[in-house]
C-alpha cells in the first residue's frame, strides 16, 4: 500500500451495510435524495458518495469502468483496486459498474451493457457525479417506487438527458440504472422511472 | 378455552437436548471417536467428502458422528461449513495418469501396461455376514508388492487415442475460465465443466438410478469400462503472488473412463466417445454412474435425440443435489395451514355448489357435509 | 473489524463477498420489478425449504440498528419463525420484535401482516418456487423465453380451464400477479387474500428463493395486479365469521379443530394483530371475559 493511498471504510462490515441500505432505498424510491453518513476522502475527483458505493458493491467479480476524469488521476484506479479488488476495464460494455466523475460528459448509454431480454439484469449500474441534486422541484418523475408523481432534478448532466432517459425507458426491461451522486448525497433513477420536463 | 400455541423456543431447545441424548445412545457402550469413524467407516467418510464437496477426512468423520450416521445430514453439515471458507482460487488440473495406484482395472483389455491391480474391493467377497468381525477378529497383514520402480500406468483411453480410435477430450471453450456452480448460479444449457461439477457433487443414489436407466435403454450409450483407477494424486495451486505451482497435498480419488458408442460422419472416421467420472475417495459405484450420466448428457453435442431422463440436462442437473432435494421434500413437514385453509375454503364452496346443481337438476341431493 | 456475536462467523453469518453479490442482485431486482435475478445462493446452516433465500436476503440487508420480526403462517411463535429469529439474534445481535409496527425488517413465510406496512419497512418473503409458470412449463429455458417475450397466455389458459371445470379460478394461494404492468410474478405461497396488500404497498418487498437461486422485488408504491378475467374478477378468500378471540372482520383466519365431533373455531392467523386488538379491549365469541374490567 502506497503512503498516498487514502483509507477505505473505517468499519468495513457495518459501513458497507449502511451504504448499501442507502443505495437500495434510493433505488427503491427514485427521486429521493439521501445522505451517505460514512465519511470517506477518496482520491482525485471521485465524490465521497461514489467512493462509498464502490466500496460497498464492487469486488473481483465486478468489472469497473472509469471515465476520463477518473482514469486520468493516478490514484483512483489504485485506490479502487486496493480496496475492492475490482478489475478496471477499458471496454465500457464489459463493466458491471461505471463511474463517471464528469456528468456533463456522460457517454451514450449504448456504450454500456444494457442486458438482454432473457437476462435484463446483466446490465450496467452507472454512478454519475452531478453538480447538484434537488428534491421537490424540476423534472416530473413517475413509475415504480413513486406514489403518484414526484419532482426531482439533477444539475450537471448532458443537455439531452431527458431524451436519453426516455430512450432507456423504451428499452425496458433492458436498460441502464443510474445512481446520481453529489458530495455525500445520493439519488437514483432506475430504468423504470419515467422522467419528464 | 382455546389458547394459541406458545413456547416454540423452549420446545426447540428441548428437542435439541433430546437429540443430543439420542445421539449418545446407551452410556454403557463406549462413545465413538471421530478418528474411529475416519479409519473404520472410511467409505462413509469418502461419500460425505465427495458430496459435501470438501476434502477433509476429520471434518467428514465428525459430521458423521454429529449426524448420527445420516450421511445426507453429514453432507449438509460439511456443505454449510464449506460455504463459510474463503476461496483463494482453483487448483491446477490434476494429472490422474501420475496417480499412485491402489486399484486399477480395465474391462476392455485382458492385460495392459501397468497391469490390472485388484486392490481393496468388495467385488469378489461372498456377501456372508462375518460374525467373527463382531468380536473384533485380528486382521492379517496384506501382501506387499515386490521391490522396484512402480510401473507406468497410462490411461486406457490414451492407448486407444494412440490409434485414433477414441475422440480427444474436447478442450475448455477458450476465453472462459472453468465454471464453478457454487459461485455462479447454474444457467441452461450448461457446458460440460459445470455438468461434471454438478455430477461430482450429486447424490450417489440418484446417479446410480440415472446411470442404470441408460443401461436399460433410456438413453443407451453402449458403455465399456475402459478403466477404473483409485489412488492418490497431488493437488497443485498457483498463488497469485508466486506465479508458479506449489503442491497443496495429496488426495484420494476414484476415476472412471467409460468407452462409449462410436460416432462418425461422412467426413470423419468413426471413433469411440467418452464418459467421465471422478470422485473424492473410493467410490466406484459413484464414479461409474457419473461416467454413464456424463456420456448420456452429451447427447446434444453428438446430435443424438434427447428422449430419456438421463439425457435431459435440466432434469438431471436440477434434481441431483441431495441437500437441495432433502430440504425441499422435508420442508413439507413445516406448517402449511394458511394455504391449506385457503384450499379448504375453496373445496367446501365447490362441493356446496355441486350439491346445489345436483339438487336443481332433480337428482337426489348428496349427503350434506 | 467489529466483534462478531457468534464466535468465528461474520456479522449476520454471511461473508462480505457473498453479501455484496446478493446486494447487487437486490439492486437489479428493484430496478426490474418482478423479474427473477439469478444469484449464487449459498448453502446455509438450515435446510433448503426452511427459508434459506429469505435468510440470505435478510442477512444482506440487515444492520445493527434494525429491528427484526419473523413470522411463519402469520405467527411469530411457530417453530421455524422462532428458529430464524434466534439465528439473527445470535449472528447479528439485532433487536427483535413481534410487533409489526415496531419492525424495520419483517421476514415472512406464507403471510403478509394484517396491519398496513409503512414507508421504510422491508418485507422479506421466503420463496420455494419463484417461477409462476413452473407448474405449467417445468423447463427453465422455456419459461425464461416466455418472460422475455411477455408471453403469458399459458397462465390465462390455465386459469380459464379452472373456470370451465369448477366455475371458479381454483388457485387459492401463490396466486399469480403482474408487477408494474410487465412481469408475471409468484407472490410466494401466501393466500390470495394477501395479494391486494402487495399493491402500492409503502414497504419494499424483497423475495428470496435459496434453492432455486433467485431474488426478485417489488419496490414501494408499485402496481401489483392479480390475474383475472372480466367475467371472473379476482376475489379474495372470505370467512363467514369474525375472529373468535378478537372479533376482527376482514382478516385471514386459521381454522382450529376443537374436537372430533365437528367442533371448530376460527382465529386470526396474524397473532400480533390479534393480540394487539385484544389488548385494546376487542373481544370475540370465544374469548375469556376481560379480567379487572373497569366498566
Amino acid at each position: 500500500m502506497s503512503a498516498a493511498l487514502a483509507a477505505g471504510f473505517a468499519s468495513p462490515v457495518h459501513d458497507a451495510q449502511a451504504v448499501f441500505r442507502c443505495v437500495m432505498m434510493a433505488m427503491a424510491r427514485p427521486g429521493t435524495v439521501r445522505r451517505i453518513a460514512v465519511p470517506l476522502d477518496p482520491p482525485g475527483c471521485m465524490q465521497p458518495a461514489a467512493a462509498a458505493a464502490a466500496l460497498a458493491l464492487c469486488d473481483f467479480e465486478t468489472p469497473v469502468w472509469l471515465d476520463e476524469a477518473l482514469s486520468s488521476h493516478p490514484h483512483v484506479r489504485e485506490w479502487l483496486r486496493f480496496h475492492t479488488g475490482a478489475p478496471v476495464v477499458a471496454a465500457s460494455r464489459a463493466a458491471a459498474f461505471a463511474f463517471v466523475a464528469d456528468g456533463r460528459a456522460l457517454p451514450a448509454f449504448s456504450t454500456f451493457a444494457l442486458g438482454t431480454l432473457d437476462y435484463p439484469d446483466r446490465s450496467v449500474t452507472a454512478v454519475v457525479a452531478v453538480d447538484a441534486l434537488h428534491e421537490g422541484m424540476g423534472w416530473r418523475l413517475t413509475g415504480p417506487g413513486i406514489p403518484g408523481e414526484t419532482r426531482f432534478i439533477a444539475e450537471g448532466l448532458p443537455a439531452d438527458m431527458l431524451d436519453r432517459l426516455a430512450g432507456n425507458r423504451g428499452l425496458f426491461p433492458r436498460g441502464i440504472d443510474i445512481v446520481l451522486v453529489c458530495g455525500d448525497r445520493i439519488a437514483a433513477l432506475p430504468r423504470t422511472t419515467i422522467v419528464e420536463a | 378455552m382455546y389458547v394459541a400455541v406458545k413456547g416454540g423456543e423452549r420446545a426447540i431447545a428441548n428437542a435439541h437436548a433430546l437429540l443430543d441424548h439420542s445421539r449418545r445412545g446407551d452410556h454403557a457402550v463406549p462413545e465413538i471417536a471421530p478418528k474411529q469413524i475416519r479409519e473404520q467407516l472410511a467409505l462413509a467418510v469418502d461419500r460425505v467428502m465427495a458430496e459435501g464437496s470438501l476434502y477433509d477426512r476429520d471434518l467428514a468423520a465428525l459430521a458423521i458422528k454429529q449426524a448420527r450416521g445420516d450421511l445426507i445430514e453429514a453432507i449438509f453439515l460439511v456443505r454449510a461449513f464449506r460455504t463459510t471458507l474463503p476461496r483463494f482460487g482453483h487448483g491446477e488440473p490434476a494429472d490422474t495418469a501420475a496417480m499412485q495406484i491402489r486399484r486399477r482395472i480395465s474391462a476392455t483389455y485382458k492385460d495392459l501396461p501397468g497391469g490390472q491391480v485388484l486392490g481393496p474391493t468388495f467385488d469378489y467377497t461372498h456377501r456372508l455376514i462375518d460374525f467373527a468381525l463382531a468380536a473384533g477378529a485380528p486382521v492379517a497383514e496384506p501382501a506387499e508388492a515386490g521391490e522396484g520402480e512402480p510401473a507406468d500406468t497410462p490411461h486406457v483411453t490414451a492407448l486407444l487415442d494412440g490409434e485414433g480410435l477414441i475422440e480427444r477430450n474436447p478442450p475448455q471453450p477458450s476465453g472462459r475460465p472453468v465454471g464453478d456452480l457454487t459461485r455462479e448460479p447454474l444457467a441452461f444449457p450448461a457446458d460440460r465443466d459445470l455438468r461434471l461439477q454438478n455430477l461430482a457433487r450429486a447424490d450417489e443414489g440418484f446417479l446410480l438410478a440415472m446411470g442404470y436407466s441408460t443401461q436399460r435403454g433410456y438413453g443407451r450409450t453402449h458403455p465399456f469400462v475402459g478403466e477404473i483407477r483409485f489412488g492418490e494424486i497431488e493437488v497443485e495451486f498457483v498463488p497469485e503472488d508466486l506465479g508458479f505451482a506449489v503442491p497443496l497435498g495429496r488426495i484420494q480419488v476414484t476415476e472412471c473412463e467409460m468407452v462409449t458408442q462410436f460416432k462418425g460422419t461422412a467426413e470423419t472416421s468413426p471413433q469411440f466417445t467418452r464418459g467421465y467420472g471422478l470422485v473424492f475417495g473410493q467410490s466406484e459405484r459413484k464414479a461409474m454412474s457419473m461416467a454413464l450420466v456424463d456420456r448420456a448428457l452429451r447427447a446434444r453435442e453428438f446430435g443424438e435425440d434427447v428422449v430419456a431422463p438421463a439425457q435431459d440436462e435440466e432434469f438431471v442437473l436440477s434434481h441431483s443435489d441431495n441437500v437441495q432435494a432433502t430440504g425441499f421434500v422435508e420442508h413439507l413437514k413445516l406448517p402449511h395451514y394458511v394455504d391449506f385453509q385457503a384450499e379448504l375454503g375453496l373445496i367446501r364452496q365447490l362441493r356446496r355448489e355441486h350439491a346445489d346443481r345436483a339438487a336443481a337438476a332433480g337428482f337426489t341431493r348428496e349427503a350434506a357435509e | 473489524m467489529n466483534a462478531p456475536t457468534l464466535t468465528g462467523y461474520n456479522f449476520a453469518y454471511l461473508d462480505e463477498q457473498t453479501k455484496r453479490m446478493i446486494r447487487r442482485a437486490i439492486l437489479k431486482a428493484i430496478a426490474i420489478p418482478g423479474y427473477q435475478v439469478p444469484f449464487a445462493s449459498r448453502e446455509m446452516p438450515m435446510p433448503y425449504g426452511w427459508g434459506t433465500g429469505g435468510v440470505q436476503v435478510t442477512a444482506s440487508v440487515i444492520g445493527p440498528q434494525d429491528v427484526l420480526k419473523v413470522i411463519d403462517q402469520g405467527s411469530d411463535d411457530t417453530t421455524n419463525a422462532v428458529s430464524i429469529r434466534a439465528f439473527f439474534a445470535r449472528t447479528a445481535g439485532v433487536a427483535t420484535t413481534t410487533a409489526t409496527a415496531d419492525a424495520t425488517i419483517i421476514q415472512t413465510r406464507h403471510r403478509i401482516p394484517e396491519a398496513p406496512l409503512t414507508d421504510g419497512q422491508i418485507l422479506v418473503y421466503q420463496v420455494p418456487i419463484p417461477e409462476p409458470l413452473r407448474f405449467l412449463e417445468p423447463r427453465e429455458t422455456e419459461t425464461r423465453t416466455m418472460h422475455a417475450l411477455e408471453e403469458y397466455g399459458l397462465m390465462h389458459v390455465k386459469l380459464y380451464e379452472d373456470i370451465a371445470r369448477h366455475g371458479h379460478i381454483a388457485t387459492t394461494y401463490a396466486y399469480p400477479v403482474r408487477v408494474a404492468g410487465r412481469y408475471l410474478m409468484d407472490p410466494s405461497p401466501t393466500p390470495k387474500f394477501d395479494n391486494p396488500k402487495m399493491h402500492m404497498s409503502p414497504a419494499l418487498q424483497l423475495f428470496g428463493a435459496g434453492r432455486e437461486k433467485r431474488i426478485y422485488a417489488v419496490p414501494p408504491y408499485t402496481r401489483v395486479v392479480s390475474l383475472d378475467f372480466e367475467d371472473h374478477p379476482f376475489e379474495v378468500n372470505r370467512f363467514d365469521k369474525p375472529c373468535a378471540l378478537c372479533g376482527a372482520h376482514g382478516v385471514y383466519l386459521d381454522e382450529v379443530v376443537l374436537d372430533d365431533r365437528g367442533g371448530r373455531m376460527f382465529v386470526c392467523s396474524d397473532t400480533d394483530h390479534c393480540g394487539t386488538r385484544q389488548e385494546q379491549g376487542h373481544r370475540g365469541d370465544l374469548s375469556t371475559p376481560r379480567e379487572g374490567s373497569a366498566a
